[in-house]
């Protein structure tokens, strides 16, 4: 329950965690299209260091970082699997009726590092922004499309909350599981419809909190005159700064790098 | 039969950046149908300990002997000893899930494997011993007051037929009538069915009224062992703790002040009305 690293917030006070959120977003929009335009293995390695620079500069342990990819290790595996498998060319090696061509084995890699650059680049941004500094800069780049009658504002409140209430939810999730526990609710046996039997004395008490809670938090919000994002001001808006600049200029500068090495035409084995 | 934590550790988040020692090496036996009071500041460890006690969280290291066998041994039935060892946590009330009173408070003896009719049988005692009279036990428990609700979670456990019964902050919230309601029942079946009770609470008026003995706990660490008057004399030392003693032994330390000789280890209103009416005989 509490191994899920999404949208927790891994303090150290370093430069990257200090950069405006709408920095780090562009930032993380921009490195997932290099990974996409990168054709061959310079190119991904290129991309791996760039990651791990930025990481080591953030102070986040690798290791914690690494957790994150636990989550999606079977869809990892399944993805290679099926390209290895079942990408036609020529075969390479051949056990049986199981075959594995040199198309497949270049497309299993390439999505494996692809996927795992991708989330780990993903799960920096959540380990070194808070969830409200990352809602903050999406609707001020969303701004725009106000223009167009998009509620902005409302939606960032949205996520902010619905961030904000992950880990209460999961607490609340904990306790109720262990309360049930204690009557004698077993949770872990049986076949997948007592499984399923077995989570409502969970699911109803889950529901009907997350019923309380929402309610007392809009009194609450009411009570302090919340009426959406019209004439609302911020504590702290956001004001671009020198590092703001220099981390603009350095993506630029990467992704032009990124595309111009990914897409030498360098040979390597398969490659 | 008694429940024994020997040497227990516990370590938060055990090779994370977060790790937290949360329990050290805490040591007591509870004889069975004795009264125990738990007190602690918030985030002492108070819920951590007690959740030790039926198996709910796995020590980091020592033991817990029920009815003299480690529970952590190999295949001990865990299902029997949350049976035998009920645990009512804080807000029980949101535990609450079917639709109506009655089958809530089944919920524990169906998990047991006993008949519906024993159920039913079980959870109407329960039920009225916690005070629900019979007129409720077929609407929602989502329909009942918060104090009622309360009760029936309690009577959940108590369903069960425990022969410990550990309660985490029952009172808080309820308003004084509720309080006394609830905690005087509670007594009332540790007196009648030998139920041995663990009280954790952050009233020391209600301590001091109602158990034979407390533990204080700081930092994860046990500080005190003794009965309400022994621990309430060290008061000094529980202000450190962020603890006080109850307000009538304030009381008294004031008159013994003003020059009445009262007896300052005083803890219970009862106690102190007989004992300024003493002093007052004496002086007359």
């Amino acid at each position: 329950m509490r191994e899920i690293a999404l949208g927790q917030y891994y303090p150290t006070g370093s430069v990257i965690h200090r950069l405006d959120p709408r920095v780090k977003l562009v930032g993380t929009l921009v490195y997932l299209v290099s990974l996409f335009l990168v054709k061959n293995p310079l190119g991904y390695l290129f991309a791996g260091l760039f990651l791990m620079t930025v990481i080591r500069i953030s102070r986040i342990p690798l290791k914690y970082m690494l957790k994150g990819l636990k989550g999606i290790i079977i869809l990892l595996m399944i993805t290679v699997v099926f390209n290895m498998f079942f990408t036609p060319g020529n075969v390479l090696f051949q056990v049986g009726f199981i075959k594995i061509t040199d198309a497949g084995l270049k497309v299993a890699i390439l999505m494996a590092v692809r996927l795992v650059l991708l989330i780990v680049g993903a799960s920096l941004m959540t380990l070194a922004t808070t969830p409200n500094a990352l809602t903050d800069g999406m609707e001020k780049l969303m701004n725009p499309l106000k223009a167009i009658k998009v509620p902005v504002h409302e939606i960032a409140m949205m996520m902010s909350i619905a961030l904000r209430f992950i880990p209460i939810l999961m607490e609340e999730t904990d306790k109720i599981m262990k309360a049930q526990t204690a009557r004698g609710a077993d949770l872990e046996s049986g076949n997948i419809i007592q499984r399923a039997k077995a989570m409502v004395p969970i699911l109803v008490p889950l529901f009907v909190s997350a019923f309380r809670r929402a309610n007392d938090l809009a009194t609450a919000m009411e009570s302090r005159c919340y009426s959406g994002g019209e004439g609302r001001t911020k504590m702290k808006p956001l004001i671009y700064g020198k590092i703001d600049r220099i981390a603009y200029l350095i993506l630029v500068l990467y992704l032009a790098a990124g595309i111009a090495i990914g897409r030498l035409p360098i040979h390597f084995w398969i490659f | 039969m008694s429940l024994e934590v020997r040497n227990l550790n516990y370590v938060y988040g055990l090779g994370t950046p977060m790790e937290k020692k949360a329990l050290t090496d805490i040591s007591f036996s509870i004889p069975k149908g004795q009264f125990l009071g738990i007190i602690g500041h918030t985030g002492s460890g108070k819920s951590t300990l007690i959740q030790h006690l039926n198996g709910l969280i796995r020590a980091t290291s020592g033991e817990i002997i029920y009815d003299g066998r480690n529970i952590y041994e190999k295949d001990y039935p865990m299902k029997e000893l949350r049976q035998k060892v009920g645990l009512v946590f804080q807000y029980p009330e949101y535990q609450l899930f079917e639709e109506t009173v009655m089958k809530d408070v089944c919920f524990g003896p169906l998990n047991q494997g006993l008949s519906k009719e024993e159920c039913e049988k079980r959870a109407a005692e329960a039920l009225l011993m916690t005070g629900i009279s019979e007129k409720y036990w077929k609407k929602s428990p989502f329909e009942l007051s918060g104090g009622q609700k309360r009760r029936v979670a309690i009577a959940g456990v108590l369903a069960m037929q425990p022969d410990y019964l550990i309660l985490d902050e029952p009172t808080a919230g309820l308003d004084p009538r509720g309080r006394d309601d609830i905690l005087g029942q509670i007594r009332e079946l540790h007196e009648k069915s030998g139920l041995g009770v663990v009280l954790v609470s952050h009233s020391m008026d209600d301590i001091a009224e109602y158990v034979e003995r407390v533990i204080v706990i700081d930092s994860g660490k046990l500080r005190q062992d003794g009965t309400p008057r022994e621990v309430f004399r060290h008061y000094k030392e529980l202000e450190e703790y962020g603890l006080s003693a109850p307000q009538i032994t304030y009381i008294m330390h004031s008159l013994r002040d003003k020059g009445i000789m009262v007896d300052t280890e005083i803890t219970r209103v009862d106690e102190a009305c007989e004992e300024i009416l003493r002093v007052l005989g004496r002086k007359e």
